[in-house]
């Protein structure tokens, strides 16, 4: 037996590495996590898309678990993850704003009257000063923000319903 | 229309494979005649329809075909014809059809040059490359087929991504798969020789050339890939450590040290469990290698798509080829015996600690390339492991490898006097250490990593000369007709030993004493750069075949006299819009001028590099020279007998 067990090394290192592979499969290496994760949201004092003399603010927030969603007219992603967000929007569990991102009000607005809109309000960040400030690094991205403003999550890219489905809602339902 | 029969081909080029491996590894196992042949007849059809298909994927691009998605993602009609054939291999899809294609034609050569072996030995060789075979074809064609069509067509591709379109994108990959995949047959002869419970000195002298021809391959390969890279990204490096290639790099550590211990098994009948374990752990790796490029699970230049599913996919195939491999080797191996005994001093003993450096190097480099993926799996953060892990954990480890190297040519097998043996070396040494000391001396500056450096390529030099001549001393006719009846295994191993001491040469000088400068530089600016002095010239613009392009004109003078006139570019391709840097290199044997063009900074001035690098170019020559070494070893008539002769030289 005991030879046995010497043979069988190699087969040994080979199941550790498969199955350090196996896990390495579901992790995405590009995935960087953001330094703001649990690190206070950044103020912003924005006007609201459709309506300019009106602000959009965190303080509003305060007190609410909430979504931040940047997104823009020009951004094909922003299109794909649309429906999923309406319909998220109609069953109504977690506010929704939208941070419409380095855009012009009316192709903004354009967007929503065609798709619908998801959001309890859109602010209106044409310099994209904001965005800076938030570390967005392609749109869309989403920040789940707690009732004390702190940012709790960040989603790159489009939401999935895997990720709204295993990420997001547990975490705002436990916030 | 020409798609969909790429489509039935591969189809039926897996069907072929199941009766492949079917029919040669029941007739094997039966002694069935007729079935073993069937086997060997359905694996040159696997062959033919999988050349087919090939040949259909390559008719699709020369047709410009975009009704294929494949096609229409990696081509446009714009793209000049030899990068729209190179573009068979531009993405996922293709380059896995190019790796079935290489294992097809490996399995080919096998079915002609292997008529010599006895019959069961052949079919389970051809059924285990029928078994890897079927692995591919199934994953090309579930998920990642290249003949899938998009409907409806579009008017024209995406266009080759730009850093491909390079005469670099027409050899190397082929020529690397050739070597990667090459392993495959080593691979086979482990499988069947375990299968059948012997191993025998004919099996390693079967293995030999096969292996050596993969190696080659593998070399020439990686050299190319090497070479592509320095004069293409445009910021003169020749080697990155990225995670792809050490994927091909580690293969190549394993494949040499199997090159070496399948010598001892056949001249001496020993290491014989260790050589079959390094054939199957040389084509684990090309096969783990191709798992971290398709699967993405790390990040990488080379990464194309990812897509979970595949990686999923070609994980269970390792499971599946590594592991039964493994699970044979375990219960076959306590029944082969360990063969002839050696002394501690002996050619075997340098040779297996050798052998233990080469897998311990490709360990760290393995250990290097994955480290991030089994901190990322702990759950412990992300972090990436660069060049200086690399460089410091690598250079040490294949150190003693070196100085081995020199002695090993002189050891005898079985037993050697070590006192004998430094008595006869002590010349060659202390020669050597006065050079490595005086030469970087004579070239300005005096650096310790460079004495190292140049000692070890200078003891690998004197040692393979001392031997050399020692040879022909001992020779009864005229020197020319003695080189050339001198075996061709020991010319072949002078030859890529001394390639290795060109190659060290090459990686020392340029780490050691290369000239980089960024300028800000306008035309009618000169730049001194390491005793040349470089002048903008001007700027003009040039129309390519599918790009646009501004050309910057540098005459390089030194001490006042004309040097060379180097134009590097900046490119725009039209389709993808995306910028390249088409560096100009004026190679030479002692220094390369390099200077590549940066970001235009103003209307006039441009940033711009410019690199001296001393003998880089040995790096590629060295590589080159070890590939010419493995040929001339091949050439060596013991290859083209059929029985064993007595008259075997006591070489390596």
């Amino acid at each position: 037996m005991k030879p046995m067990l010497k043979f069988l090394f190699p087969l040994a290192v080979l199941v550790v590495l498969l199955g350090f592979f196996a896990v390495g499969l579901k992790l995405d290496p590009r995935e960087v996590p953001s330094p703001l994760v649990n690190k206070p949201a950044p103020k912003f004092h924005l006007p609201k898309l459709g309506n300019p003399s009106e602000f959009v603010t965190t303080d509003d927030m305060l007190g609410k678990v909430w979504l931040l969603n940047v997104w823009a007219s020009w951004c094909s992603a922003c299109r794909e993850e649309h429906p999923l967000l309406v319909e998220m929007s109609r069953r109504g569990e977690v506010p929704l704003v939208g941070l419409d991102y380095k855009d012009t009000d009316p192709e903004g607005q354009a967007v929503l009257s065609e798709g619908g809109n998801p959001y309890s309000v859109v602010a209106t960040d044409a310099d994209g000063r904001v965005g800076i400030d938030y570390g967005v690094y392609g749109v869309p991205e989403t920040y789940v923000i707690d009732k004390a403003g702190i940012i709790r999550y960040k989603q790159i890219g489009p939401i999935t319903e895997e990720a709204l489905r295993e990420k997001i809602m547990p975490l705002v339902k436990g916030l | 229309m020409i798609p969909d029969l790429g489509n039935y081909a591969l189809i039926l080029a897996l069907l072929l494979a199941f009766a492949q491996s079917g029919f040669s590894l029941t007739g094997a196992a039966r002694g069935n005649v007729v079935f073993m042949g069937a086997g060997t007849s359905a694996a040159v059809g696997q062959f033919l329809f999988t050349g087919i298909a090939f040949l259909c994927l390559g008719y699709s691009f020369y047709a410009n075909d975009f009704s294929v998605l494949y096609v229409a993602s990696n081509s446009n009609s714009a793209l000049p014809l030899q990068y729209r054939l190179a573009a068979i291999w531009g993405g996922h899809e293709g380059s896995m059809l190019l790796w079935t294609m290489t294992l097809a034609l490996w399995t080919f050569a096998v079915t002609i040059f292997s008529r010599n072996l006895p019959q069961v030995f052949r079919a389970r060789l051809i059924g285990t490359m029928g078994l890897v075979t079927i692995g591919f074809l199934t994953f090309i064609l579930f998920t990642s087929n290249p003949f899938e069509r998009l409907i409806p067509a579009v008017l024209d591709g995406r266009d080759l991504n730009p850093l491909l379109q390079d005469p670099g994108m027409v050899f190397h990959p082929p020529v690397l798969y050739m070597g990667y995949v090459g392993f495959s047959v080593a691979f086979g002869f482990a499988i069947a020789a375990l299968l059948g419970g012997e191993l025998t000195p004919e099996w390693a002298r079967w293995t030999r050339p096969w292996t050596t021809v993969a190696w080659m391959f593998l070399t020439v390969g990686i050299a190319f890939g090497s070479k592509w890279a320095y004069y293409e990204l445009g910021w003169g490096g020749w080697w990155f450590w990225d995670a792809v290639e050490n994927a091909s790099f580690m293969p190549w550590l394993v494949g040499t040290a199997l090159i070496h211990s399948l010598a001892v098994t056949e001249k001496r009948d020993a290491f014989k469990l260790w050589t079959v374990l390094l054939a199957i752990i040389a084509f684990s790796l090309s096969l783990l290698g191709t798992f971290l490029v398709r699967s993405g699970v790390l990040t990488s230049v080379h990464a194309f798509a990812t897509d979970p599913r595949r990686g999923l996919f070609i994980l269970c195939l390792l499971m599946l080829v590594i592991g039964g491999a493994l699970i044979l080797f375990a219960i076959r191996a306590p029944r082969v015996g360990l063969g002839g005994k050696f002394g501690m001093v002996s050619r075997e003993s340098f040779l297996l600690t050798n052998n233990v450096i080469m897998v311990a190097a490709a360990g760290s480099v393995m250990l290097g390339t994955l480290y991030p993926l089994f901190v990322d799996a702990l759950g412990m953060g992300k972090i990436s492991v660069g060049p200086p892990y690399f460089d410091t954990v690598f250079v040490p480890v294949v150190m003693p490898a070196i100085f081995l190297m020199g002695l090993a040519i002189f050891a005898r097998w079985k037993n050697s006097d070590l006192k004998e043996l430094l008595a006869k070396l002590k010349w060659a040494f202390v020669a050597s250490v006065l050079m490595a000391v005086l030469i970087p001396v004579m070239m300005g500056h005096w650096r310790p990593l460079v004495s190292v450096g140049l000692l070890g390529s200078l003891w690998i030099f004197t040692t393979a000369l001392i031997s050399l001549r020692d040879r022909l001393k001992r020779r009864t006719e005229g020197l020319a007709s003695h080189l050339i009846h001198m075996s061709r295994a020991y010319l072949g191993m002078i030859v890529a030993h001394i390639g290795v001491a060109v190659f060290i040469v090459g990686v020392t000088l340029v780490k050691g004493y290369e000239v980089e400068q960024d300028l800000r530089m306008a035309p009618g600016d000169v730049a001194e750069v390491g005793g040349y002095a470089f002048r903008f010239d001007e700027m003009r613009q040039e129309v390519g075949a599918n790009y646009t392009s501004a050309v910057g004109h540098f005459s390089v003078t030194r001490h006042g006299s004309p040097v060379t006139v180097l134009e590097p570019e900046k490119r725009i391709y039209v389709v993808q819009n995306s910028p390249m840097t088409e560096a100009a290199i004026s190679a030479g044997l002692v220094n390369d001028l390099y200077v590549s063009l940066g970001e235009p900074l103003s209307d006039q001035a441009w940033a711009v590099r410019i690199y001296i690098k001393p003998f880089v170019q040995w790096i590629w020559a060295g590589c080159l020279l070890m590939a010419a070494g493995g040929f001339l070893a091949l050439l060596d008539p013991r290859y083209r007998r059929k029985v064993r002769g007595d008259a075997a030289e006591g070489q390596v």
